[in-house]
């Protein structure tokens, strides 16, 4: 029972980094039709981003933290603007390819710079041991969860309440009757991508956090792929469920079967998804069949 | 004066080399490729020998997703195949040569078809992604399955020997040249003809239109399995002349980045195009040995460079391959072209 609650919980964390990782993916995906394979990048700059201001200049946290989000702006639209908008219109695999070199050239500035020898991050999230349900566990590990659904959260309110969500979600439905309302579809691709990379520096960060700064974290950029397959590809409550559940399958794998698993079985269930039933659990059901 | 080539008979326009200038152009790289082994040192040689490997598993990247447009991340993943079949045939069952070669690409046609299946009812981003889970798949079992692939330590392989002749002695990257030379000289052909044939139309046809290509007699089930098969078959010679060649087996020679680099490949090279493959598969074989030289050259100036040129490395990759999609996304092939539409056109280009 204990380690099952253990588990659990450090996969609800996992899961939670992985939402918020698939969150600016899915985004991406539903706003521009473009498959993002740069998303573990985006972590990587958004951790060391914050490593760079709060840990080697020291600056108060809030400032570092805001000044991060601020790069993963800027990020977001030179990316959007110098790569992303010469390639509209062309094929799946350009696009994908771009978003491939893409991620070669951010990893390389990144671990050019800082080197990729990992590094404690400087702990910002009180450690402790909190008691739930009689069971040890670390309050880093719950203070993540926290945040990721605060943040979560709050995306849904922009989506929802704020007059550039709504426009978003009118480009994602459909390109050409929101620009003839008079929506900047270029605006909205821009902060489509300025939304990812501030999610993909906070998801990064929490991960930083857990497992220390280091290249290891652009890794999670290929862990997206089964959770938005599963969530469905144009579905941002697919991602954030999606991301649960991987999070939580993965922990159970590597405790109960072994740790070996736990990589390759994301990978499983994402075939398994795509033989069955490929537009996931929530997504559109719009793929073509040949 | 000439304004371009014009076909007048059926025989000329169905010709491989139709044009003086192709003819001798052919002669003239036949004759590099003939001297090229003897005047080079044996730092060319390792160079000119990945190379011929890389056009080869290029070759197959490029039937499967330039010409019939079925987006492949599995490419390490099937190099992997063919490299631990040759490892394990060779080392532990003690096949020759002759024997390896074609059992480890018949064996890796058949994991490609296997792995194809997805493509008969995915496309586009839905089959990138089936065939990247693929590529982690294979590799997790390739890394797991310790008692045939030795799990993450490497796989020795022995000398290879055909007739007394070991391959693997004395001046091995010159003795290998030729067999490498000669495989990738065949891969060339092969896909050349193939293309002429009614499979490769029927490839080419899926690729512009699945649905009328189905309207019009070409089978989609048999046709993009065999795309697959056909694709892994090369891929798996480049695996098995890999592992031959290297004497080595080892899973980091076969991960995701090697199918984004062969991607990179055929990108850059040019997507559907057999030159373009040649092209592609040299430039980016012997663009990073280039950055590490001048590093290397530079090392002496400024030794912190030295520490940072596998940063430089991966950072040119992904600079090459943005400025390739953007600029000239049809690749070298198109580059080349344009040179010598060029030169043919001059002084009245239009």
């Amino acid at each position: 029972m204990e380690l099952l609650v253990q588990l659990i919980t450090s996969g609800l964390t996992n899961g939670a980094v992985y939402s918020l990782a698939a969150f600016g993916f899915v985004l991406i995906y539903k706003a521009s039709d473009v498959l993002n394979f740069a998303q573990g990048e985006l972590l990587l700059v958004g951790a060391y981003m914050t490593y760079f201001f709060v840990g080697q200049l020291s600056l108060p946290w809030p400032v570092g933290i805001l000044l991060a989000l601020g790069v993963a702006v800027l990020v977001g639209v030179v990316v959007e603007r110098l790569v992303l908008r010469p390639l509209i219109g062309e094929p799946i695999l350009s696009v994908i390819m771009v978003t491939i070199g893409l991620a070669s050239v951010l990893k390389a500035i990144v671990l050019g710079v800082w080197t990729p020898l990992p590094r404690a991050f400087p702990a910002f999230i009180p450690s402790g041991k909190v008691n739930v349900l009689g069971v040890i566990v670390g309050s880093d590990r719950l203070w993540a969860i926290g945040l990721a659904g605060l943040m979560l959260g709050g995306f849904s309110l922009f989506f929802r309440r704020s007059s550039d969500g709504i426009a978003m979600r009118a480009v994602a439905d459909d390109q050409q009757a929101a620009l003839s309302m008079g929506i900047s579809v270029r605006r909205v691709f821009a902060v489509t991508w300025s939304i990812a990379a501030v999610s993909a520096t906070i998801a990064g960060l929490l991960l930083a956090n857990i497992i220390g700064v280091s290249g290891a974290i652009s890794n999670i950029g290929l862990a997206v792929f089964p959770v938005v397959i599963l969530g469905g590809l144009d579905s941002i409550p697919g991602a954030v469920v999606g991301g649960l559940i991987i999070g939580v399958l993965q922990a159970l794998v590597g405790g109960y079967v072994g740790h070996g698993l736990s990589d390759v079985v994301p990978f499983i269930v994402l075939v398994l998804i795509l033989m069955v039933r490929p537009y996931g659990l929530f997504g559109q059901e719009i793929i073509e069949r040949v | 004066m000439e304004s371009g080539v014009f076909h007048t008979t059926y025989e000329s326009d169905t010709k491989l080399r139709r044009t003086p200038a192709q003819k001798i152009r052919l002669v003239l790289l036949l004759a590099f490729l003939l001297i090229f082994p003897f005047v080079a040192g044996r730092y060319y040689l390792t160079l000119a020998n990945l190379v011929g490997i890389a056009v080869i598993g290029a070759l197959g990247l490029n039937i499967l997703t330039g010409f019939t447009g079925q987006i492949s991340l599995g490419q390490g993943g099937f190099m992997a195949v063919g490299a631990y079949a040759t490892g394990v045939l060779t080392a532990q069952v003690g096949l020759p040569f002759w024997l390896t070669i074609p059992i480890a690409c018949t064996l890796t046609a058949i994991v490609g078809a296997i792995f194809g299946i997805p493509s008969l009812r995915l496309k586009g981003l839905y089959l990138a992604i089936a065939t990247l889970a693929a590529q982690i798949i294979i590799l997790w079992v390739v890394t797991h399955w310790k008692a045939l692939t030795g799990g993450v330590d490497s796989l020795v392989v022995p000398n290879t020997e055909i007739f007394g002749f070991n391959f693997n002695s004395g001046n091995s990257d010159f003795r290998w040249y030729w067999p490498i030379l000669g495989f990738a000289t065949l891969s060339v052909l092969f896909t050349v003809n193939l293309f002429r044939s009614r499979v490769g139309r029927a490839f080419v046809a899926i690729r512009d239109q699945d649905i009328a290509a189905e309207v019009m007699g070409v089978n989609l089930f048999v046709y993009k399995l065999l795309a697959f098969a056909v694709s892994s078959f090369l891929v798996g010679l480049a695996g098995a002349l890999t592992a031959h060649y290297r004497l080595i087996v080892t899973w980091e020679r076969f991960t995701l980045e090697t199918s984004i680099l062969y991607l990179a490949m055929i990108i850059v090279g040019g997507l559907g195009s057999v030159s373009g493959s040649v092209l592609g598969a040299a430039l980016l074989t012997l663009l990073p040995a280039f950055i590490s030289n001048v590093g290397m050259a530079l090392s002496g100036v400024a030794p912190a460079l030295a520490h940072m040129m596998p940063y430089v490395q991966q950072g040119v990759f992904g600079a090459v391959i943005i400025l390739f999609l953007i600029v000239e996304p049809e690749g070298l092939a198109k580059i080349w072209k344009d040179i010598k539409d060029y030169f043919r056109l001059w002084p009245f280009p239009y």
